[in-house]
């Protein structure tokens, strides 16, 4: 049986799907049988990140309506082996997310898998409803400003209320914070929250701190996930919260501002 | 035993009835949904507010409430609340409640009164004073006890008794209590003790930076909260007609 794991935060632009495909692409180098959905209908971007929007033929929805199987729908990833991907529509709207659709395929692919990562779309509307109510896990990405964190606040509290196992009574959804685009110089001129801040407030387990770096925009834009990136920093990070999340304990990096070197003091800002 | 709530009309005004639930409802948006209630008329039996019952009971269902009977008035009132598809409750008919419960529903009935002397006064003289027109039902024993932080944007109502909370209260959520609030964490959201009228209800937290607190119906803003006292713990009390906020 698959663990499912939600990849949310309420608010746009924090980075959902980057952070969906690193860790699907973590978990796959890991050996685990990994598939990451992406549930954004209608606005579509995991299958960009991750380099194989020009090979999707069918999607989630296809499969959701029966016009396809989901053997047919699944992308092979071809730089890492057990990793697939469900893409979502471009010409339809989250109305399509039926809940026996999305139950049956996330069903299916529990058997054949061993993480399903969904990438939530922003918003609480019903795409990231659909894509939070099925977890056993959930990682909140949030950036180190209030409206981010407020939005994540509210993210959490719904995952408490609105989820299967909510329903059903079980063992709550086990809730990961992972803070992105962290600048540590910026914190130390008190122009963003500082982890500590945002881990007072929300209150929830750390996997991890991803330090801004122009180098996630290169990969997203290049059709690479970060976290193939072993020289980036950002690249480093998400490789330590997917060691996190299987269990292993490593410290936090990243969270100082880099020590400038006797030039860079002489000329730097 | 249950209880139920019972809306006492003071006024005879439709428009103005509909104001004040409206106002009542945006305050606790929660509280009132799908709550059953019993339209007590007695007070406004000599006027003609019988031919406008169908509508406010309309009305009343629209905002999200339950009407299901009436209580008081003649037999135009009676023949309205058929007419409206309620049912008539004389005083007998109601849940049996203990005496501590007649005894303040006589009492709150008093204040309904002088309350609503005040009403013929201008609506701006006193904006902030709530009118108790929904009597309260006798406190349950114990309390409501939640141990994990209350969200942006989560309620959580202990109704009939004292609510505690041994977590954070995040900007965006909101706390309320027939009895008393206390949070055990920091207090960053809304609070409410004594929201059906209890003005002997407190509020005591760890660290006080509520956006808005309210005690029986009268509330006060963060930015009327002295700036001094956010983040240590506080009490807040009702003293008269105001608010009062001091370090515990």
């Amino acid at each position: 049986m698959a663990k499912i794991i939600v990849v949310t935060s309420g608010k746009g632009g924090v980075g959902k799907t980057t952070t969906s495909a690193a860790i699907g692409v973590g978990l796959a180098q890991a050996g685990h049988r990994t598939v990451v959905v992406d549930f954004d209908v209608g606005l579509r971007n995991l299958d960009l990140i991750m380099g194989v929007e020009r090979r999707v033929v069918y999607d989630f929805v296809n499969v959701i309506n029966n016009e396809a199987t989901l053997h047919q729908a699944l992308i092979r990833d071809k730089r890492v082996d057990n990793l697939s991907i469900l893409a979502a529509s471009q010409t339809r709207d989250k109305d399509a997310l039926t809940d026996e659709g999305v139950e049956r395929v996330l069903t299916e692919l529990s058997k054949d898998f061993d993480y399903v990562i969904c990438d939530s779309p922003a918003g609480i509307e019903r795409g990231a409803l659909m894509a939070m109510y099925f977890a056993d896990e959930a990682i909140v990405v949030t950036n180190p400003e209030v409206s981010s964190v407020r939005d994540s606040d509210r993210i959490l509290g719904i995952l408490s209320s609105k989820t299967r196992r909510a329903a059903n009574g079980q063992p709550k959804v086990r809730e990961h914070l992972l803070l992105t685009r962290y600048s540590p110089e910026r914190v130390r001129r008190g122009e963003m929250l500082s982890v500590d801040d945002v881990k007072e407030i929300l209150a929830i387990e750390l996997l991890g701190v991803i330090p801004e770096s122009q180098s996630v925009l290169n990969a997203s834009n290049a059709g690479i996930p970060v976290i193939l990136d072993e020289e980036s920093d950002a690249g480093q990070a998400y490789r330590d919260a997917v060691a996190r999340l299987l269990g292993e304990q490593r410290p936090h990096r990243f969270l100082e501002p880099e020590k400038k070197g006797f030039l860079g003091r002489l000329f730097g800002s | 035993m249950m209880t139920l709530t019972i809306l006492r009309l003071m006024h005879s005004s439709v428009e103005l009835l509909a104001r004040e639930v409206d106002r009542r409802v945006k305050e606790a948006p929660g509280l009132f949904k799908q709550l059953p209630v019993i339209v007590d008329v007695s007070e406004v039996a000599g006027t003609d507010l019988h031919a406008d019952l169908p509508g406010f009971v309309e009305l009343l269902r629209t905002r999200g409430l339950v009407p299901i009977g009436i209580r008081g008035g003649d037999s135009r009132f009676r023949e309205a609340a058929f007419t409206a598809g309620l049912s008539v409750f004389s005083n007998k008919h109601l849940p049996d409640a203990g005496d501590g419960e007649r005894e303040a529903e006589r009492e709150s009935a008093a204040r309904s009164s002088a309350e609503s002397a005040k009403r013929s006064a201008p609506a701006e003289a006193e904006p902030r004073r709530e009118r108790a027109a929904l009597d309260e039902p006798a406190p349950a024993a114990g309390s409501l006890t939640v141990t994990q932080p209350v969200r942006s944007g989560q309620q959580i109502y202990a109704r009939g008794t004292d609510l505690v909370i041994l977590a954070a209260v995040s900007p965006g959520a909101e706390v309320l209590a027939d009895g008393h609030v206390h949070v055990y964490g920091a207090l960053n959201g809304r609070a409410l003790a004594g929201v059906r009228g209890n003005t002997n209800a407190r509020i005591f937290c760890k660290s006080f930076r509520a956006e808005l607190v309210s005690i029986a119906g009268i509330y006060g803003l963060s930015e009327q909260f002295d700036a001094s006292l956010a983040g240590l713990p506080a009490q807040v009390s009702l003293q008269g007609d105001t608010l009062r906020i001091e370090r515990l």
